[in-house]
């Protein structure tokens, strides 16, 4: 009853084409949206901000970039730290080595040279598919460890090897305080969202979804397999890029190769898919769930009451972790957006059984 | 000629390492189609549990064998306990879904061997010898170095695949665990169980596992960063095939000598540490010409 599509009639194309074409996952994203830019920015301290806000939007929209290649095109990439890597050092060279340039546009600079680096790992995925493929792109997450590690270039040869960056200003306009980097990170990621939302459902995205589907299959009707495979990992890798950069400059303000190794690959690979493939909704979900359950576990003993050392906490957040994650897995495979899609559904017939 | 063969010696028995560990992936790959990232947790797992059951029996008469015989004993447990948590309740979902489980049980054990065993550095001696051999000294000048802690190992993991080879070949739960590799629905319709199945190699795997962790154990001292060896098994795994044992020993070969001789002919060149991707690389440019590894399984997409 609550959600109900009947007597919502499209009378003209472009309603048709809307990307929202129900009343009430309109009105929903509304609620998001002001909750989002008001509430939140009104009632949370700057705690909050830093330790859940602004890494959940940042990892959000990596998930989101990473969603995008695997959830749509059936790529599965294993260098999602590496491509946020490249985005955080390109950016940082951008704005150390051409003066007073807006870090805005360092950040698209970034994703632009990201988007280089996705498209020449994704090569080997004309000819490599599936697990091979998934190793395979380990390659650039070790190679660019390597890389800015060793070569001085890319970190403006500090001696310690680790950055550090002031707060960025647009325009005179300084983003030092949390709730401004906060209005900062969600600006981009919602207009980033809208972008991919677009793409998924336009001729772009569905050639991604049919070459995931089966890629002979997607050759034969006429799709281009290196063009869809090879825009994905474009696509993809500039959402990452941009991530990366926002992760450095905005979240962590100072950074060492390690910030990008291989563990935040996997995290965001399990943001992926515990949020659920193919959907720009599971990318949120995901991003919540994994940003926020670490600080959970780690809160736990004390709100318990429970004395152990802290290494005995690290290893038992790593097991509860590894456990959640299998246990998601049995009991949602299709992961956390599809628990909506069945909440919809009954909220359709709801009160009536059907 | 003489430093160019030591190596290359050096890099092929560093090779019988990785390809100890991609042995085990392999064995589970094959029968249930599973990518197993968590082989490394349990080489970190059992040689975790080997060294300290070793340190707690050591006044017993025979520590050594004791403790390996409790590692088994866990060992089959947690076969058991993967196959009835985590791969039942996962079955016939999509091979990322399974691999992201794995992923799961990697963290889990990463967590519970070192809450349960303690997280520092144990030196395991089992009596391998240490000093290093030298060898032909006859034919070049200096003689060939060979460390005769991986002469060992080479021969344990040659051992180990004939063990597995006859296993294989010759059992009949070995050829129940062929069917299953060739086909899923044929074996189980013919009567082989497969949840019965999945217990043995996730079991095999497991000894292969302690096996490995033995070895690098006694030659690291047992550490965490033994769980992170799986990621260097996994470029021979690529290079080798996901479904070919003797992939995994040749694949293994080749990373070993690659690695070894890049790091240190073309390693001063361009800046040293090379071998932290190199064999990824080397897998990359053997996957172009073959994508699906030197003696893996082709397969046929067909509409």
């Amino acid at each position: 009853m609550f959600y109900r599509e009947a007597g919502q009639f499209k009378s003209s194309y472009a309603a048709d084409q809307a990307a929202f074409p129900i009343a009430q996952d309109r009105i929903f994203i509304g609620i998001w949206l002001l909750i989002g830019f008001v509430a939140i920015p009104l009632l949370s301290n700057e705690y909050l901000f830093r330790a859940i806000f602004i890494p959940f939007l940042i990892l959000a929209l990596a998930a989101l970039g990473l969603n995008l290649l695997v959830g749509y095109c059936g790529q599965v990439s294993l260098g999602t730290g590496a491509f946020m890597a490249v985005g955080a050092y390109a950016a940082y060279n951008f704005w150390i080595r051409i003066p007073g340039l807006n870090p805005l546009i360092a950040f698209v600079l970034a994703g632009g040279v990201a988007t280089l680096v996705g498209i020449v790992f994704g090569i080997p995925s004309l000819r490599i598919k599936g697990f091979y493929l998934a190793v395979a792109t380990l390659a650039a997450q070790f190679f660019m460890d390597w890389m800015f590690a060793r070569v001085g270039w890319f970190t403006n040869y500090t001696p310690s090897g680790s950055i550090a960056v002031p707060p960025i200003s647009v325009f005179g306009f300084e983003f030092d305080s949390p709730v401004r980097r906060y209005m900062l990170c969600l600006t981009i990621l919602v207009l980033f969202a809208i972008v991919a939302k677009n793409i998924v459902r336009g001729r772009i995205g569905r050639g991604w979804m049919a070459t995931r589907d089966m890629d002979v299959a997607a050759e034969i009707i006429g799709i281009r397999p290196m063009y869809a495979k090879l825009s994905a990992f474009a696509v993809s890798s500039f959402f990452i890029g941009v991530a990366g950069a926002l992760w450095g400059f905005v979240h962590l303000g100072s950074w060492e190769p390690l910030a990008f190794d291989i563990n935040r690959s996997f995290s965001i690979l399990f943001m992926v898919i515990i949020g659920g493939l193919g959907s720009i909704l599971g990318a949120f979900l995901g991003a919540a769930f994994i940003t926020v359950l670490p600080l959970f576990l780690n809160q736990l003993p004390i709100w318990l009451g429970i004395e152990i050392s802290t290494a005995m906490i690290s290893h038992i957040e790593f097991m509860i972790f590894g456990a959640l994650i299998v246990f998601f897995l049995a009991v949602e495979p299709l992961g956390l957006a599809r628990l909506w899609q069945i909440a919809k559904e009954k909220l359709r017939l709801w009160p009536f059984p059907y | 000629m003489g430093p160019f063969i030591e190596v290359l010696i050096a890099g092929l028995m560093a090779g019988v390492l990785y390809s100890l560990v991609a042995l085990g992936f392999v064995l589970i790959f094959k029968a249930s189609g599973v990518f197993n990232f968590a082989q490394g947790a349990m080489v970190l797992f059992a040689a975790l549990s080997f060294v300290r059951l070793m340190e707690f029996l050591q006044n017993t008469f025979a520590p050594i064998l004791l403790s390996l015989a409790i590692t088994i004993v866990i060992m089959i447990v947690l076969a058991l306990l993967v196959e009835r948590l985590v791969l039942r309740p996962l079955v016939n979902q999509p091979p990322i879904s399974l691999f992201m489980a794995t992923l799961g049980i990697a963290y889990f054990l990463d967590g519970l061997g070192q809450s349960i065993w303690g997280s520092d550095i144990y030196t395991l001696d089992v009596g391998i010898p240490k000093e290093p051999l030298l060898l032909f000294e006859s034919v070049f000048e200096d003689g060939i170095l060979v460390s005769s802690e991986d002469l060992v190992a080479a021969l344990v993991a040659g051992v180990l695949v004939a063990g597995l080879a006859v296993f294989f070949q010759r059992t009949r739960i070995g050829r129940a665990l062929r069917a299953v590799a060739d086909d899923h629905q044929a074996a189980q319709s013919v009567g082989i169980p497969l949840n019965y199945i999945w217990v043995i190699v996730w079991t095999v795997a497991g000894l292969v596992a302690l096996v490995a962790g033995i070895i690098w154990g006694s030659k690291l001292g047992v550490q965490f960063s033994l769980s992170l060896i799986a990621l260097k098994a996994l470029p021979v795994l690529i290079l080798g095939g996901f479904e070919s044992v003797l992939g995994a020993i040749i694949g293994g070969l080749i990373i070993g000598a690659g690695e070894k001789l890049s790091e240190t002919y073309l390693g001063p060149l361009i800046g040293g540490g090379i071998e932290y991707w190199f064999a990824y690389v080397l897998a990359l440019a053997f996957l172009l010409f073959r994508p699906q590894g030197l003696f893996g399984e082709v397969h046929i997409d067909r509409v």
